[in-house]
């Protein structure tokens, strides 16, 4: 299996766009033709996907698959990639999310129906996100992050609903704000380092770099704003309930599943473990922003009107507890972070198929319109009952484990850090998920229960079609799966957590760093 | 004097054409005078032929005025691909537009012929003369639309300001020659750096210099001709003026900066960098509340000029390296700035040509007509914004990456601000092709001379996005230190 050592990752990465290539290479008459090799191509980047990740040496620390070639002489960026614990499951959540979600496109495509243009902005898409969590050369990370966005400015703009001009430019402006700064902060640790380097293994190597303290500061702030607007934090999520709602089905989970990961994945692979000092002095303010986007997106969601709109706003609370996790510099906390990124991806990407196919029965999303869906459509309320107390984090169900085990580790967190800052976020946090029973609960009270209205009542509205159980029982079979045995994920991303968390202050790792 | 007939081999062939194209257009019955483009594609692409056959060699001649090497040969490689395809997309709009074809293109020949003298420009003198070579047939070309009055304002206003500017220029390299008594860039180089006394009036006539310098290259406060004069020109002349004229203009600056001035650097960068930032922050406002596409990208290469010439804002009088990273990127930008911006220019062309129409309101609904125009205009919108992974992102990089290594931080933070501000007006035409419905439901016819430039270009530009170190590897060494 050398191949897989070197080539898997690379494959499995742009697959996708070869794909995308041979379907712009088919006439778009032949819509069969489009989805086949749609479905072949994810496919086959899954599968090889799954055969890296069933190569990959659990409780290794460091970086596997490992390939590095010289791509652009000129700036001295390199072709490096490679994965360990942190980004693994990340890279097979795209994947696998990927996938489901082309095989939920030969049940529907949004309107207007154009296989060819939307299936391979999709694949392109995929190779954006995947490529995200592989590539360990800033500059590659930084193409692979951008590559995202027009795929995804055109979903939104063209098959989204009634807004989605608005939502399409907004969220495109929005991130490449973001993005701009990073750049600037990659490259202010560029010229900082010594020798030049862009590699991000290397620049977290003690002594590579030397920057004065308010320098470090600056570029982190620059990092963290571009990672912050993806994630999204709170007071930079404005952007997401308007993407999310406008954008059609398969493009809010992309969105919700993989997409705001990617901010949170640079926290952990770039942000943290280049700029340590700089983190632990950011870290109370990311705790305290966390915390209030879990109270805020609760208490929004308990607002909504729109279903879709409320599973949107949901995904800034869910992201916040990610979020605190990662505040909080230590083992569990970033442990749970990765876990609740998949949790997340899994469930809310769930949530999002669910409101996709009420929308496309009744021709709307409003919560007060849908009252009685159990009646009409039980395997539907059932799923969505489900999806729904997953996200609310019952014990058992994949949600849990991230949120309790982000809430425990502000309990007691990195002790360099402020203890009642993060206690406070704990018990804010707390609070928070009461909020999150309660909108999930009343929300399924207004949808499942009640009265069916007088206009559905007479109209044949199909149940849970073949086609959509195929694109979502991997998806709740790994919501009991994660519930069940979370050592899944835990047990991959352990000892690179570790690792990371020793190149911080006071861990092992940082002995020569600290006098940065 | 000598005179090194192999160095100037791409000139004389130029000629040549252009006197070629010249007679035989007065001995052709009107109807085949169409063999103007196909004769003059040849001669352009005969002295490509000779640029490169001269690749890799450096010498000098008409005593040191006239330099070839790395740098000038690079330049006029471009200039010569970007003439064939303004060639190319002139072909059908000439045609039907009833634009005498013979004029038009030995006009763009002399011009051209201009563009390569002034890439090997070493001398005051014939930097000065090959400007004029440059600017005068612009003009002329500006107005070659006898009969309408847009074009006529068009070449008016060109050549007004043009004097005006030359005149500065003039008056400028005049106070060089007074204080140093050279016109060789070289010798005033040493000269400056040995006479340390004279920094006030050196000052003053770099002033001048960069007024000059303002006029071609559209920097603020020089650039208020260019909407206008672009609107009123063919549309294949705006194309013209804003791709070839333009980097012939940053050429000759890079070349009377870093050879003549470069010890002045130090006094000169900051009112780059400055001109830069009001440059590109003017250019992209205006150009958000554009309706016409030729005046959206005429903001739009405004806008772009101050990209360009941002990383000058951090060069130095000391920092040899330093200098060749900040060359390296406006070199970088010009090149694949030549493709994009020709690009975007070309399907101007092809959309406007069914019904004459430049509004950009018209081409609601033209992913459903006509999708390759859509996504190739998509594409170099894109590249001009500087979106991944097309070839604009890796120029806009370097850009940033010039001014974070000199420290100018704040540079880079207004070249980032201005991005975000650019990718409005950009991403509002792809949102009128691709998202506005419209009722219409004819195509856009496409001639297959237009369909092989267009494809091509919009291939280019994915293909330098995702292999930046083609173009960045011909850019590196490609400097004069």
């Amino acid at each position: 299996m050398n191949w897989v050592d070197e080539w898997g990752i690379t494959l499995a990465v742009f697959l996708p766009v070869a794909g995308a290539l041979a379907i712009l290479l088919t006439p778009k008459a032949m819509e069969g033709v489009i989805k086949a090799l749609a479905l072949v191509f994810t496919g086959a980047a899954l599968v090889v996907g799954l055969i890296v990740a069933k190569a990959f040496q659990i409780g290794e620390a460091g970086m596997q698959f490992q390939m590095n070639r010289s791509w652009i002489p000129a700036i001295n960026a390199d072709y490096h990639v490679g994965i360990d614990g942190i980004s693994l499951p990340l890279v097979v959540l795209s994947l696998l999310v990927t996938f489901l979600c082309v095989i939920y496109c030969y049940w529907h495509l949004p309107e207007p129906v154009n296989a060819k243009a939307f299936l391979s902005l999709t694949l392109l898409l995929e190779t954006g996100m995947t490529g995200s969590f592989i590539a360990l050369d800033l500059v590659l990370f930084f193409v692979f992050w951008e590559l995202v966005l027009v795929p995804m400015y055109f979903m939104i703009g063209v098959w989204g609903t009634e807004r989605r001009q608005y939502a399409s430019i907004k969220f495109f402006l929005y991130t490449l704000f973001g993005s701009m700064f990073m750049l600037l902060g990659f490259l202010a640790l560029y010229f900082q380092s010594e020798p030049n380097t862009f590699d991000m293994l290397e620049l977290q190597q003690a002594g590579v770099l030397n920057l004065p303290v308010g320098l470090a500061h600056l570029i982190f702030g620059g990092l963290a704003l571009g990672f912050a607007i993806k994630v999204p934090l709170w007071p930079f999520h404005t952007w997401l309930p308007d993407a999310h709602t406008e954008a059609p089905t398969v493009g809010s989970v992309l969105l919700a599943a993989v997409l705001l990961k990617m901010g949170t994945y640079g926290f952990l692979r770039i942000a943290i473990p280049i700029l340590p000092d700089a983190a632990m002095t950011f870290a109370p303010v990311i705790g305290i922003l966390s915390a209030i986007a879990i109270v805020y997106g609760a208490l929004n969601c308990l607002a909504q009107t729109d279903l879709k709109r409320m599973i949107a706003f949901s995904s800034v609370g869910h992201m916040g507890f990610v979020m605190l996790g990662i505040a909080t510099m230590t083992p569990e906390g970033f442990n749970a972070a990765i876990f609740g990124m998949v949790a997340h991806g899994v469930i809310t990407g769930m949530l999002f198929f669910l409101s996709g196919s009420i929308k496309e029965r009744f021709h709307t999303r409003q919560i007060a319109d849908l009252g009685g869906l159990s009646l009409k459509m039980p395997r539907m309320a059932g799923l969505l009952a489900f999806a729904s107390i997953a996200s609310l984090g019952l014990p058992g169900l994949a949600g849990f484990w991230g949120e309790v085990i982000a809430l425990l580790s502000a309990y007691q967190p990195h002790p360099d850090l402020s203890l009642p800052i993060f206690r406070t976020a704990m018990v804010v946090g707390g609070i928070g998920t009461v909020l999150t029973a309660g909108y999930f609960l009343w929300m399924l009270q207004r949808v499942n229960l009640g009265t069916l209205s007088e206009k559905w009542r007479k109209k044949s509205l199909p149940d849970v079609q073949p086609l959509e159980y195929l694109a979502w029982v991997p998806l709740l079979a790994l919501v009991v799966v994660l519930g069940l045995y979370p050592r899944l994920i835990m047990d991959a991303t352990d000892s690179s957590v570790t690792a990371l968390v020793e190149m911080l202050p006071g861990g092992d790792a940082s002995i020569a760093t600290t006098d940065r | 004097m000598d005179v090194n007939a192999v160095a100037l081999a791409p000139e004389i062939l130029l000629v040549i054409a252009l006197c070629g194209v010249l007679t035989i257009d007065l001995f052709l019955p009107r109807e085949k005078r169409w063999v103007a483009m196909p004769l003059s594609v040849l001669g352009v692409g005969a002295t490509a032929a000779a640029v490169l056959s001269l690749w890799g060699t450096e010498a000098t001649t008409l005593g040191g005025m006239f330099v070839v090497d790395r740098f000038a040969l690079l330049f006029k490689l471009v200039f010569c691909l970007a003439a064939i395809v303004v060639f190319f997309i002139s072909q059908d709009y000439l045609r039907e537009d009833r634009i005498h074809m013979g004029e038009y293109y030995t006009m763009m020949l002399s011009s051209l012929l201009g563009m390569l003298v002034i890439a090997s420009s070493r001398d005051l003198i014939a930097i000065f003369v090959a400007l004029e070579l440059i600017t005068l047939p612009s003009i002329v070309l500006a107005g070659i639309k006898k009969d309408d009055l847009n074009s006529n304002e068009a070449a008016l206003k060109f050549f007004l300001f043009g004097v005006l500017s030359s005149a500065l220029m003039l008056l400028g390299m005049s106070l060089l020659y007074g204080i140093t008594g050279e016109t060789a860039l070289v010798e005033i180089s040493a000269a400056l750096a040995a006479n340390e006394g004279a920094t006030e009036i050196a000052m003053l006539a770099t002033f001048f210099v960069v007024v000059g310098f303002g006029f071609k290259i559209s920097a603020f406060p020089f650039q208020w001709w260019v909407p206008d004069t672009y609107e009123g020109s063919p549309v294949p002349v705006a194309a013209f003026l804003s791709v070839l004229s333009k980097t012939a203009g940053f050429v000759a600056l890079l070349q009377i900066m870093f050879i003549g001035l470069g010890s002045l650097a130090d006094l000169w960068a900051p009112v780059f960098g400055l001109l830069g930032v009001i440059t590109m922050t003017f250019g992209n406002l205006v150009a958000l509340q554009q309706t016409h596409i030729v005046r959206l990208l005429a903001y739009s290469s405004i806008a772009q000029a101050g990209y360009i010439m941002l990383p000058l804002g951090v060069a130095s009088a000391t920092d040899a390296s330093l200098n060749e990273t900040v060359v390296l990127a406006t070199v970088t930008y010009l090149l694949i700035y030549a493709f994009m911006e020709i690009g975007a220019f070309a399907v101007a062309v092809v959309a406007g040509r069914r019904d004459g129409s430049y509004l950009i309101g018209d081409y609601a609904g033209m992913f459903t007509r006509s999708p390759a125009i859509a996504v190739a205009m998509t594409v170099f919108l894109m590249s001009l914004a500087g979106i991944i992974p097309l070839a604009g992102f890796w120029a806009k990089f370097m850009v940033f990456r010039a001014v974070i290594e000199g420290g100018g931080l704040w540079l880079g933070v207004a070249l980032a601000l201005n991005t975000v501000l650019a990718l409005f007006y950009y991403a509002a035409v792809s949102k009128t092709m691709f998202m506005d419905r419209s009722d219409r439901t004819d195509r856009v016819s496409l001639t297959l001379k237009l369909r092989g430039v267009v494809t091509a270009l919009a291939v280019a530009v994915v293909v330098l996005g995702v292999l930046p170190g083609v173009i960045t590897d011909l850019a590196t060494g490609s400097h004069f230190f």
